[in-house]
This record gives C-alpha cells, sequence and structure tokens, in this order.
C-alpha cells in the first residue's frame, strides 16, 4: 500500500532530518558558540525548503518569507547572540544537567515518540509529505529536551529559536498557502522575541556575572 | 461603528509612543484618559454586539459578542489600573527616576494594547501574534524593577511562556491544515470562515490541535501543570503590572483557547473539549487551593488565588449547561475587577509596610483605613462572598454544573473553592484585622509603628472603582450586559 514517495516529498523529508540531526547536534554541543552556529545552520536549511517548496509548488510568496527568514534567523539572530557571548567574555562550556549520552538517549526517546504519535495520527493528504510533519513534531520536542537540561541562558534561548524552526519546517508542510501577511507576522513577532531575550540575557548576565541559570533559584513555593 | 475598533486599536499605541517623548506628570494623566476612553468605546460596543453577529473592520479586525465580554473585562483593568499606578509609583526626582516612569508608562500602554488587540483581531494567526507581544512585553514590564527577583523571574516568565506559545503556534499551524482539507490550500484563518467550515474538519485533527492550544495558550493562562511562571512574575512585578497580568493577561489567554474551543465543539461535538477542559481545571483548581493554605508571600496569595480562578473557568467550560457558559463569562469580568482591586490593596500594604511578607504585617486596616478595608472586601469577593460579581459568577457555574447528570465535578468544585476560601481569607483577616502593632512588637518580629494614614489617594479612588464594578456586577447586571453574556454563551455552543 505504500507507494514510492515522489521527489518533492523526499526532499521534504530528507531536510526535515537535517534539521533533526542538526537540534541533535545542538544538544551535544560543548561550546555557546558552536551552539549559535548550528542554530544559523539550521535556519539556513529551513530557508532552503521554504525556497524549494516555493519553486516546486510555484507559491511565490514563500520567496519573500525565504529571504526575510534567512535575514532574520541566519543572520541577525545569530550575530546577535554572538555579540552577546563576545560582551560577556564567558562564551565556554555551557553546563549540562546530565551527561551527553543520557541526554542523547533521553532526546531518541522523545523523538522517536513524537514520530509515531504524530504519524499515527494519519494526517492524510495527496501533495503533503506527512513524515516530515512526524519529523517536524520530533524536532520540537528535542528542542524542549535541550531547554530542559541545559542551564544557561544562551543555550535555553537557542532553543526557544530552534524550536520555532522546528514549527516553520511543519508550516511548510501542512501550512505552506498561509497567507504572507501572516507569515510575516509570525517573523516579526520572532524578532521581537529575540530582542527580548536578548535583554533579559543581558540584564540577567549584569546581575549574576554569569550566564548560568544556577542562581535562579530563590522564588519558590 | 467599525470606525470605534480601529480607535481602539490604535490609541493605546499612539500614547504609548507619546509617553516615551512627554514629562512623566503628563504621561499619567494621559494613560488614566487613554484607559478610560478605551472602556468608555468598548461599553459603546456592547449594544451593537447583541444585535449583531459580529462587526467586521477591513480583513483584521473584527469583534462579536464573545470579544466584546474579553474587551470590556481588559479595558475596564487598563483604566483601573493607570488610575492606581499614579499614587503607586514613587518616583526620584532625578533622571534614572525619569527614566523609570518613561519606561514604566510605554511600558504599561504597550502592554494594554496588545492586550485590547488580542480580542479585536480577526483569525487564530493573529489571535497568536497579539498573544506573543503581551508575553514580551509583559517580561520587560517583570524585569523592570531590576532586582535579583525580578530578573530570575522574567526569565522563566519569558522562556516558560514563550514555549507555551511555540506549542499554541503549532496548534495555530495544525487548524490551518485541518481547514486546507475543506477550503484549498490557500485561505485567511478568520473565525467565520473557520466557524463555517468546522463541520467538516478531520476529526483526528482538530483533536490535535485543540490540546495542543489548551496547552499552549493554558501555559500563559496559568492551567496546573504549565503555571509554574505565573506566582514568580505575578509576585516580583511592579504590582500595576501584577493587577494586568493577573485581571487581563489570564483572561487573554482564556480567550484564545475558547475561540478553539468554538471551532472544536462544531467538529468534534462538545464532549472531548469539555473533558480536556475539565481535566486541567480540576488540576489547576486542587493545586491552588493546596497551595493557597501555605503562602506567607501576599502577592504570592493573590497569584495562587487567579490560578485557582482560572480552574474554575476551565471547569465551568466543561459544564454542558448553557447558564454555566454565562457564569464563565460573567466570572471573567468579575475576576478582573475583584483581582484588580486585590492587588491595589497589596500594593498599598506592600508601599506601606515596605514588605510582602504575611507574619510581619499586622494592623493592615488600623494603619490603612481605606485600601485595607477594601482588600478584605476584595479578598471576601474574591471568595464568593455576596454582594459581589463573583457570588454570582460561581452559583451560575456551580447549578449549571448542577444540573448535569453527572455532577461530582460540581461537587469537587464547591469543596475546593471552600479550601481556598480558608487559605484566602485566614490570612489576609490575619494580617488585616489583628489590630494591636505592639504584640507584633512583643514577640520580637518588626517593630515599627506605622502612621495612620493612606499612601494616595489615587490608590484609594482604584480600589473604590474595583468595588463599585463588583457590586454592580453582584448585585444587577445591566440588563444589556446580561444579554451580551447570553449572546456570547450561545456563540460558544454547539449550533444547532
Amino acid at each position: 500500500m505504500h507507494a514510492i514517495p515522489s521527489t518533492y516529498a523526499g526532499v521534504a523529508d530528507v531536510v526535515a532530518v537535517l534539521v533533526l540531526l542538526t537540534e541533535f547536534a545542538m544538544l551535544r554541543a560543548p561550546l555557546l558558540r558552536s551552539q549559535v552556529k548550528l542554530y544559523a545552520f539550521q535556519s539556513l536549511v529551513v530557508s532552503g525548503l521554504a525556497v524549494y517548496v516555493a519553486a516546486s509548488r510555484h507559491i511565490n510568496d514563500l520567496y519573500v518569507l525565504a529571504l526575510l527568514s534567512f535575514v532574520l534567523k541566519v543572520v541577525l539572530v545569530p550575530g546577535l547572540v554572538l555579540r552577546l557571548l563576545r560582551d560577556a567574555e564567558v562564551d565556554l562550556a555551557g553546563s549540562s544537567v546530565l551527561g551527553v549520552a543520557s541526554m542523547i538517549l533521553i532526546a531518541l526517546g522523545v523523538s522517536v515518540f513524537g514520530f509515531i504519535t504524530v504519524g499515527s495520527l494519519h494526517v492524510h493528504s495527496i501533495a503533503l509529505p506527512t513524515t516530515a510533519l512526524a519529523i517536524a513534531a520530533a524536532v520540537v520536542l528535542v528542542a524542549f529536551v535541550l531547554i530542559i537540561l541545559r542551564a544557561d541562558v544562551v543555550s535555553q534561548a537557542i532553543g526557544f529559536f530552534s524550536l520555532e524552526n522546528g514549527v516553520s519546517v511543519a508550516s511548510l508542510v501542512v501550512a505552506a498557502g498561509l497567507p504572507l501577511v501572516v507569515e510575516v507576522a509570525f517573523l516579526f513577532d520572532l524578532l521581537v522575541a529575540v530582542v527580548v531575550f536578548g535583554v533579559l540575557m543581558r540584564v540577567h548576565h549584569g546581575r549574576t556575572k554569569s550566564l548560568s541559570t544556577e542562581a535562579l533559584d530563590r522564588l519558590k513555593g | 461603528m467599525s470606525s470605534i475598533l480601529v480607535v481602539l486599536v490604535v490609541m493605546p499605541f499612539v500614547v504609548a509612543v507619546a509617553t516615551i517623548f512627554l514629562p512623566v506628570g503628563i504621561s499619567k494623566i494621559l494613560t488614566v484618559i487613554s484607559g478610560a476612553v478605551t472602556f468608555a468605546l468598548a461599553l459603546a460596543l456592547v449594544p451593537t454586539a447583541t444585535t449583531h453577529t459580529q462587526i467586521v473592520t477591513g480583513s483584521m479586525l473584527r469583534v462579536d459578542a464573545l470579544s466584546v465580554v474579553f474587551l470590556v473585562a481588559t479595558t475596564f483593568l487598563y483604566g483601573a489600573t493607570a488610575v492606581f499606578a499614579g499614587g503607586y509609583l514613587h518616583l526620584a526626582d532625578s533622571p534614572a527616576g525619569t527614566r523609570y516612569g518613561r519606561r514604566f508608562y510605554a511600558g504599561l500602554n504597550l502592554f494594554c494594547w496588545s492586550m485590547v488587540a488580542a480580542p479585536l483581531v480577526n483569525g487564530l494567526a493573529l489571535l497568536w501574534v497579539a498573544v506573543e507581544i503581551t508575553t514580551v512585553i509583559s517580561a520587560l514590564l517583570v524585569a523592570i524593577d531590576d532586582t535579583d527577583g525580578a530578573t530570575e523571574a522574567s526569565w522563566k516568565y519569558v522562556l516558560i511562556a514563550s514555549l507555551g506559545l511555540g506549542i499554541a503556534l503549532l496548534a495555530t499551524i495544525i487548524m490551518y491544515y485541518a481547514g486546507t482539507t475543506v477550503f484549498g490550500s490557500a485561505y485567511d484563518l478568520s473565525y467565520a470562515t473557520l466557524l463555517a467550515g468546522a463541520g467538516r474538519f478531520p476529526p483526528d485533527v482538530v483533536r490535535l490541535a485543540f490540546v495542543l492550544a489548551v496547552l499552549g495558550f493554558g501555559t500563559k493562562m496559568g492551567l496546573v501543570p504549565v503555571h509554574t511562571w505565573l506566582p514568580d512574575a505575578h509576585s516580583e512585578a511592579p504590582t500595576p503590572v501584577s493587577a494586568l497580568l493577573s485581571g487581563s493577561l489570564l483572561a487573554i489567554s482564556f480567550y484564545a483557547i475558547l475561540r478553539y474551543f468554538q471551532i472544536a465543539v462544531r467538529t468534534l461535538g462538545p464532549t472531548f473539549p469539555r473533558n480536556v477542559l475539565l481535566i486541567f481545571g480540576l488540576a489547576s483548581l486542587l493545586l491552588a487551593a493546596l497551595y493557597l493554605l501555605s503562602q506567607r508571600d501576599l502577592k504570592r496569595l493573590l497569584a495562587y488565588s487567579s490560578v485557582e480562578h482560572m480552574g474554575i473557568l476551565a471547569i465551568g467550560m466543561s459544564f454542558g449547561a448553557p447558564i454555566a457558559v454565562v457564569g464563565v463569562l460573567l466570572h471573567v469580568l468579575a475576576h478582573a475587577a475583584a483581582k484588580g482591586t486585590a492587588f491595589f490593596g497589596a500594593g498599598s500594604v506592600v508601599r506601606k509596610f515596605a514588605t510582602k511578607d504575611m507574619t510581619k504585617i499586622r494592623g493592615g486596616i488600623g494603619a490603612l483605613p481605606w485600601s485595607g478595608a477594601m482588600l478584605v472586601a476584595a479578598v471576601l469577593a474574591l471568595s464568593a462572598m455576596p454582594p459581589f460579581g463573583i457570588f454570582r459568577s460561581e452559583f451560575l457555574i456551580v447549578s449549571g454544573g448542577l444540573s448535569d447528570p453527572r455532577d461530582t465535578a460540581a461537587a469537587v468544585l464547591v469543596i475546593l473553592v471552600t479550601l481556598a476560601f480558608f487559605g484566602l481569607s485566614w490570612f489576609t483577616t490575619q494580617t488585616m484585622l489583628t489590630p494591636d502593632l505592639t504584640a507584633v512588637s512583643a514577640d520580637g518580629t518588626a517593630a515599627v509603628t506605622l502612621a495612620k494614614g493612606e499612601v494616595s489617594a489615587w490608590i484609594v479612588v482604584a480600589m473604590a472603582l474595583g468595588l463599585v464594578a463588583l457590586v454592580i456586577l453582584g448585585v444587577h447586571p445591566p440588563a444589556q450586559l446580561s444579554q451580551l453574556l447570553n449572546h456570547a454563551a450561545s456563540e460558544l455552543g454547539t449550533p444547532r
């Protein structure tokens, strides 16, 4: 009953897997700087997927979206975070609660869970590769693992931005026709969120003289 | 009529921009005017919203009875908080004080702007955008005091709420996908379109979208187990911001959930969406009631009371009876007024006693004859005492629940609300009504004798506004408001 996937579906799936693998790489990256670079690479892949979808499905709006997301997520956001790291002068060693092996095992577990759960929904569609949607769900879940297990503000912020990349893949797969104005509003929102995350990261660094979230345990009950 | 929507969505933004350049004294007045005018405009929409199904302006703005309910709640609190902030802020006469004042008023107005815009925009995608903007602006406002506590609370808040909204974005996209099966690959996510086609959406997909939406927007609404940012942010933010977070922001997130609920009942029938809300609601109510019994921080006490009331809203929606839905919508209005007033009172107490620790606060009414007494009244209102609005709304919710053959949930609701009442009123009466200031100094704690007198007349006025609204809602809501609530409740039901 399984038909051979079309080239379009194949390419979309491969790109989605690439995004997921980058997410795993971010999980194990020991340096904050390399984590930011991996995020930039992941965003580049997502922008590429947007161009590919635009070309093969003839949705011209998506070219604009791809350009905007390239400027924002590949150039601006990583640039801002890298500058913050340079100013903070503590760019090394994002601390983590667990060892790399345990983190990867947990991430594998949740991504399989996400893949199977969303896959079992039978999101039928003729033109759309639904495997990519299941992989996007896995990306989102691994981003959660990254945020939960990394104990520094930069990793947590990057985790949130990469979660947004996972959602972008999902939206390219199942909602490619979303009106441009809405997509631009989403991106604008991300820009505002980046600025606010940046401000709060600076405030945090200014108060604690570190990027670790270890000091953030006073408020309880 | 439709130009009102444009004014509503433009004015707070313009005021926010103006406050960056104007002296703080003028910003203060301007914010009060903006709050009062938006509230008046929201009230002006009430008669039309009860007779027309919707008012549309352009492709972006639209209101119906449901959105007007939330608009009235939000704009009321905007105005009242503007008055309160005038008395609460004590700005040093220095460049630093001026800078703080400018940032505060610009942030406050922007925050209110985003919350006014959320019920005005037409469609799930723009709704998500508006709610996300409320998050980022309020996170900055939580951080504005620049203390260790505020830094921690704002980081937790922005991270947890953004993750929640990441999930909500996924819900938006999946709901869009559900629509493509009916409307083809390109359409706008406007409410009218979605509601018209909802009956033919694929059920599994809508089920996933609804659960993700409840989880995602529920994070911002403060539903357990995704409420963890809420007590921290509410207690560490400047008190005017706490009042807005609690009274308006949580309600706006609930509004977003109701929009998904509206679609989900049309696709799936009422059982599934109601059960999801029932589970989250019961968890919230139970946990909040237990935490209320062990709080020592005045603002955290009120924060957990918010979790409790959001639980009541979710449970109320899970009851099938239309009367319970009317109760839920009335509860949104009454909770905004009551929680706003309670936070204003808490702000007055915190200014006077210079602590939030309730073990160190005694003789509140003695020191603060007006705002202390009104704080007690507001807490009684929050505990659903007559003649206040929450009495009426919880009465409607419970009677709706009891009319259901499965009335266990209503019974549990009553028990847990009673438990919450104990916690809330025990601590507040202890701090406010224990008259003797010297009794405290005898056992060695805070031996300050405070002079009798209010912190500011502005605070008293703001609290009086809230209590008057609560009494009106409780004793005799205006006929048009009742019509509005009935109309909105019928919009939320399944079509016949």
